[in-house]
């Protein structure tokens, strides 16, 4: 909110209006649209309202064909998307990261922009650009169908030395960070592995494969279903969040009881 | 041995001593009586809520010990399936309220009682010197020296010889079960599974790496090959084997002899800290900083995991590698360094 | 209750014949206890001691309390737990484990979580009541501190409660590492580094201690015992002490009326204090069991096994070691070869740090004694705000233990905070230096001012917030003037000053003395008082002749 505030009155806030007006306009437009193609592969169609909605959301940083741009400084406005596939795109627009709404040192979950099916459209139109990873299907996703156990291992190895082993998240260099992964749907974490968003790594088939990643959305889905058997988990943070807990909570209760056994009767 | 008579101990004192005499202490002011010191209605009152808390006690005692069986984490739970964390949930829930409950209102209905029902005039006890007049010191003393003659301990230094010789030879009957409490070092420390032709595998599930594999901007955390829960002393090599691959464009690294030691950008490094020894293997694709989550140490693998923040010293030692005939990323030797928390002698060759 | 008159008639007048048949047992089986163990002389000497009431009084109490509560807890938790590090395959109800590798004591950790009836509430009300205790022993030990109860003659009991303190460090971070898990793994794998970087004893020790090489076999066995036995018994011998020396010394009480260094002013251990202490340990153990009735602690299941790989985001010791972890966090990489040797500065540093802060605390009393020079015992409590050196190094020590606690959360407090990890590490970096001084001059001043205030009230009483104008246009608020009861705490405090360097006061101690008492506040005489008190008179004098004339008008809010 603050970081919102701080810019509202940047000349970029009245161009991020006029894109979230466009935005909206196209999705009021999109929701009368007859829904055709939708479940299919990517169409001709699909790819061609992807490219007019990626000129108006996404050329000013990633360049009119996706090929990335610098600033006269040299520093990357946007990385080049040729090759980075549906996946990555399904997984930034459809996590809300992009658009992005003012720069930082990463972008933020937030509410998607786009809807579902112009994400697809994006998603067909960058795909077209070059060959990458595709969305995952239902079944690749489907956490019943993983092994929890492996997963666990997988995760606790490869994922929560930044996560945090309850997925609660944690801190890198520089004020980036590696974000919780509590209710992010299945096929954004196969997508985030898959396409290594930001500054995380690429964990592609050859590292991870297609069925451990199922193993690891499966361990995450446990760790959700599991709940805290301990009561109230604090976040799931750790030693510290308990410690304030101790000296706050606890120690107000224990002051209070304190304070009434000193007092003298009324 | 001679006695200090305690008046006269003369440390000059920074107390001031109060003009003008100071005020007099006024005394216990007059007491108050409470509610129930003078009216009946109100110690009746104050009766029945201590006799209440104690029944409430019970009901909480009742509450833990049915719920022990009503919300059994394995057998009948009247909330949630046997054998899962949702039953053992209510069972925690449940009996710790009931504990609770039980202990916490014996000792509300105890206070309560106390403060209402017994009296509360304000005691007067007086307080006495601990240290005893000079004559009662010098009688201590006297006893003591007394004991100290009839011992004979100053007439015979034979004997005193001989028993500060035994205390002194005492501790070393300590120290040699001490040294038996552990190996000594050895090199241990200086080496790890690792050697010349072993292949490279994946942490998680102990299959090797093909170069080829290794995508650009990924980590691989990996394993040296034959390193399994059958190994002789298997987590201790773990411990020190434990490492990742990165693969960075060559041409953005700064260390040549990094780069030779690793192949087309593929870099392995150890990923236990060398500060104190946490896993530092937070890699960030996009600047190529590996961190440590424990003490915030960053290192730059594109420059030989040389250390640009945080607490450790020496760079993550890098595991030199090359590939094999079938393509699979192989070691050709151990680390050159120890790796891990600096130790004195680490520069030792063992 | 709802009886009748008639049985309870009959009730009343049996009463005296059971009276008198309970008080001959009593006679009989008191004087069997007597005759054996001196227990007429026992009730005697302990019954009637006076114990002061103050709610900041509770806090010993309560630490005492959760260490009961440790023990019976602990008891529970023996029961099941398996001290071993020998290898097992998970095959119990915690689904996401079934059938990975783990030691005994993992594997026992999570039966007795899951599959023993109340074994995570005993777990829980565990580790809350060792937080407990540790909070309980520093909250403790400041109020001892900022009010002055370590001076004559408790100073050796002040001691031994610092000793209590470093013993719940051992004790907690021992029973942390106990469980096997990936963040107390790594805890023991930090605590394996500091040794290392001992020089030329630091491979041996870590050799010794583990057994071999890291992490081995033996140290949880080992840390079982030392958590069980040998620190227990250490403590509870410590308290043993502390206790005694309590009944000799007796309680310590606020500054009031009535209240002398010859006397203390309370109520008798026999019958109030017996219900109020005895009480008292209920209501904590309560608290302390509700709170582990609603409130997770230690997830081991989430950490997973220890294996040396592996690593969680936001690895962090126990609030009482957090500090510990801070240092290590914000030296900066400093680390030198001498003669082919390596000394690790950027772990030697902290580690020396953390013994001069803590032996700090331990010697106060003795450095503030030699300070002083005040050889006189004292009973009655220093009010913080009277001894404004003192209350200011009190704050300025916490602060810096404050800010090595927050260091050692630097990646927490980026991520809740939206900041840079590296601005914040900076940001400590030079608090660290910073803060401590400010806070120190800061504290200092503040109670100078609030001095300054109570000696304005002790004169000239309380504000009424009625004010009067006279007719010459001067304005005179009334003021209520301070009972003697009331006065007395603003005026009995001691005064100190300065001592100059020759006859027997060393130019150390004459520097020392000045840094303590330079700055004061004139404390109110009895000369001053009549003053105020004149001036008060006649102020009321002139008001009464205004008001008494009907001219209440003149009175405004």
């Amino acid at each position: 909110m603050k970081a919102l505030s701080q810019h509202r009155h940047h000349p970029m806030a009245y161009l991020v209006i006029l894109l979230l007006a466009l935005v909206a306009t196209g999705g009021v437009y999109a929701a009368f649209q007859p829904r055709a193609a939708q479940a299919e592969g990517a169409s001709q169609e699909d790819i061609a309202a992807g490219e007019q909605l990626f000129l108006a959301n996404c050329a000013t940083c990633h360049g009119t064909n996706g090929q990335g741009q610098t600033d006269a400084d040299g520093n990357t406005l946007g990385p080049s998307l040729i090759g980075v596939g549906a996946a990555a795109v399904d997984f930034q627009v459809g996590t809300g990261r992009m658009p992005m709404q003012n720069s930082g040192p990463q972008a933020q979950r937030k509410m998607p922009q786009m809807n579902e099916e112009q994400t697809a459209q994006l998603a067909a139109y960058v795909a077209s650009l070059g060959p990458g990873p595709s969305i995952p299907t239902a079944d690749a996703v489907d956490p019943a169908q993983g092994d929890p156990v492996e997963g666990g291992e997988i995760y606790r190895i490869n994922c929560a030395m930044c996560h945090n082993a309850a997925g609660a998240g944690g801190a890198l260099t520089h004020g980036k960070f590696a974000p919780p992964l509590t209710g992010v749907e299945p096929k954004h974490i196969y997508e985030a592995m898959e396409t290594g968003p930001q500054n995380m790594p690429v964990f592609n088939d050859s590292n991870i494969s297609a069925e451990q990643k199922r193993d690891v959305i499966a361990y995450l889905d446990a760790l959700e279903e599991n709940g805290s058997p301990g009561g109230l988990s604090l976040g799931s943070l750790g030693p510290v969040t308990e410690g304030l807990y101790a000296w706050t909570i606890i120690l107000a209760l224990l002051m209070g009881t304190a304070v009434w056994l000193g007092a003298k009767a009324k | 041995m001679t006695t200090t008579d305690p008046s006269s101990r003369t440390t000059v004192s920074a107390l001031a001593a109060p003009e003008g005499g100071g005020f007099p202490n006024p005394g216990l002011p007059p007491h108050e009586h409470r509610a129930a010191d003078v009216d009946p209605r109100a110690e009746r009152r104050a009766e029945r809520l201590v006799a209440a808390m104690f029944v409430l006690s019970i009901l909480g005692t009742v509450l833990f010990v049915a719920s022990y069986f009503l919300f059994s984490p394995t057998g009948t739970n009247l909330l949630a399936e046997p054998d899962t964390l949702h039953a053992v949930r209510w069972n925690t829930l449940f009996t710790g309220l009931g504990l609770a409950i039980s202990v916490f209102f014996i000792g509300a209905a105890a206070v309560h009682w106390a403060k209402t029902l017994m009296p509360d005039h304000e005691m007067v006890e007086e307080r006495h010197e601990l240290g005893s007049d000079a004559e009662g010191q010098r009688q201590a003393v006297q006893i003591l020296s007394d004991g100290i003659q009839e011992s004979g301990i100053t007439r015979r230094p034979l004997i005193v010889t001989a028993m500060v010789g035994a205390f002194a030879v005492l501790p070393i009957a300590v120290l040699a079960p001490l040294s038996t409490l552990g190996p000594l070092p050895g090199n241990k420390l200086h080496h790890t599974f690792w050697k010349a032709g072993l292949r490279l595998t994946r942490d998680h599930d102990g299959t090797p790496i093909k170069a080829s594999e290794v995508a650009m901007n990924s980590i691989f955390h990996i394993m040296p090959e034959g390193l399994t829960n059958e190994t002789e002393n298997y987590l201790e090599e773990r411990a020190k084997a434990a490492a990742v691959i990165v693969r960075i464009d060559p041409s953005i690294g700064q260390d040549e002899e990094s780069l030779a030691n690793g192949y087309n950008g593929i870099l392995a490094f150890s990923k236990i800290c060398t500060h104190v020894g946490c896993p530092a293997a937070l890699y960030e694709q996009q600047t190529h900083h590996m961190l440590c989550p424990c003490h915030q140490s960053t290192f730059d693998v594109t420059d030989g995991a040389k250390v640009i923040f945080g607490p450790a010293h020496r760079p993550l030692p890098q595991l030199p590698i090359e590939v094999d005939a079938e393509g699979y990323l192989v070691a050709k030797g151990d680390f050159p360094e120890p790796i891990g928390p600096s130790f004195w002698d680490i520069h030792k060759e063992k | 209750m709802s009886t009748t008159t008639d049985t309870r008639g009959s009730s009343r007048s049996d009463a005296p014949e059971k009276g008198g048949r309970m008080a001959r047992l009593g006679s009989v089986g008191g004087d069997w206890l007597d005759q054996r163990v001196g227990g007429a002389r026992l009730v005697r000497f302990f019954a009637r001691k006076i114990f002061p009431d103050h709610w900041s009084f509770m806090f010993g109490e309560v630490a005492l309390y959760s260490f009961v509560i440790l023990l019976i807890s602990g008891v529970f938790l023996t029961m099941f737990f398996v001290p071993s590090m020998d290898e097992v395959v998970y095959d119990g109800v915690y689904e996401p484990l079934q059938g990975a590798h783990m030691s005994k004591a993992y594997e026992s950790t999570l039966h007795l979580s899951f599959e023993v009836s109340g074994g995570l509430l005993m777990r829980q009300i565990h580790h809350w009541a060792a937080l407990v205790f540790m909070v309980a022993i520093f909250v403790h030990m400041f109020r001892v501190f900022f009010t002055g109860a370590f001076r004559k003659p408790r100073e050796l009991n002040w001691l031994v409660g610092f000793g209590l303190m470093m013993l719940g460090m051992v004790a907690g971070f021992s029973g942390y590492s106990l469980p096997d898990d990936v963040l107390s793994g790594n805890g023991l794998r930090i605590a394996e580094g500091l040794m290392l970087a001992m020089p030329l004893v630091g491979p041996y020790l870590s050799f010794f201690l583990f057994g071999g090489e890291f992490p081995g076999h033996y140290i949880i066995p080992r840390l079982f015992t030392v958590h069980i036995l040998l620190i227990p018994a250490a403590i509870l011998g410590l308290i043993g002490i502390h206790l005694a020396m309590l009944v000799a010394h007796k309680h310590t009480q606020y500054p009031g009326p009535g209240r002398t260094d010859k006397n203390v002013v309370g109520y008798p251990l026999f019958p109030v204090y017996t219900a109020k202490a005895g009480g008292f340990f209920f209501l904590v153990f309560g608290i302390i069991a509700l709170v582990s009735a609603t409130t997770s602690i230690n997830a081991v299941w989430i950490y997973g096994p220890y294996d040396p790989s592996p690593v969680s985001a936001g690895s962090q010791p126990d609030w009482y070691m957090l500090f510990t972890d801070g240092g290590l966090r914000l030296i900066p990489g400093w680390e030198s070869t001498i003669f082919g040797y390596v000394f690790s500065w950027n772990i030697l540093i902290p580690m020396a740090f953390y013994g001069a802060f803590l032996a700090f605390l331990a010697l106060y009393p003795f450095l503030e004694a030699w300070v002083t020079g005040d050889d006189r015992e004292h009973h009655v409590l220093d009010l913080p705000y009277n001894v404004p050196v003192r209350t200011g190094l009190g704050v300025a020590w916490i602060s810096i233990y404050l800010i090595l606690c927050l260091g050692a959360t630097n990646d927490l407090l980026a991520i809740a905070l939206k900041l840079s990890i590296n601005d914040l590490t900076w940001l400590y970096r030079i608090s660290f230096f910073v803060v401590p001084v400010l806070v120190f001059f800061v504290t200092k001043r503040l109670c100078l001012a609030i001095q300054r205030h109570k000696r304005d009230l002790a004169l000239h009483g309380v504000e009424t917030s009625k004010v009067v104008r006279m007719a010459d246009g001067e304005m005179l608020e009334i003021h209520e003037p301070l009972s003697d009861y009331d006065r007395w705490v603003l005026v009995s405090a001691d005064q100190f000053r300065p001592l100059k360097a020759g006859k027997g006061v060393s130019g150390l101690r004459a520097k020392a003395s000045s840094f303590f008492f330079k700055d004061y506040i004139e404390p109110v005489t009895p000369a001053d008082l009549r003053k105020a008190l004149e001036h008060g008179s006649h102020e009321q004098h002139k008001i009464d002749e205004l008001i008494g004339a009907g001219t209440g008008d003149h009175a405004t809010n």
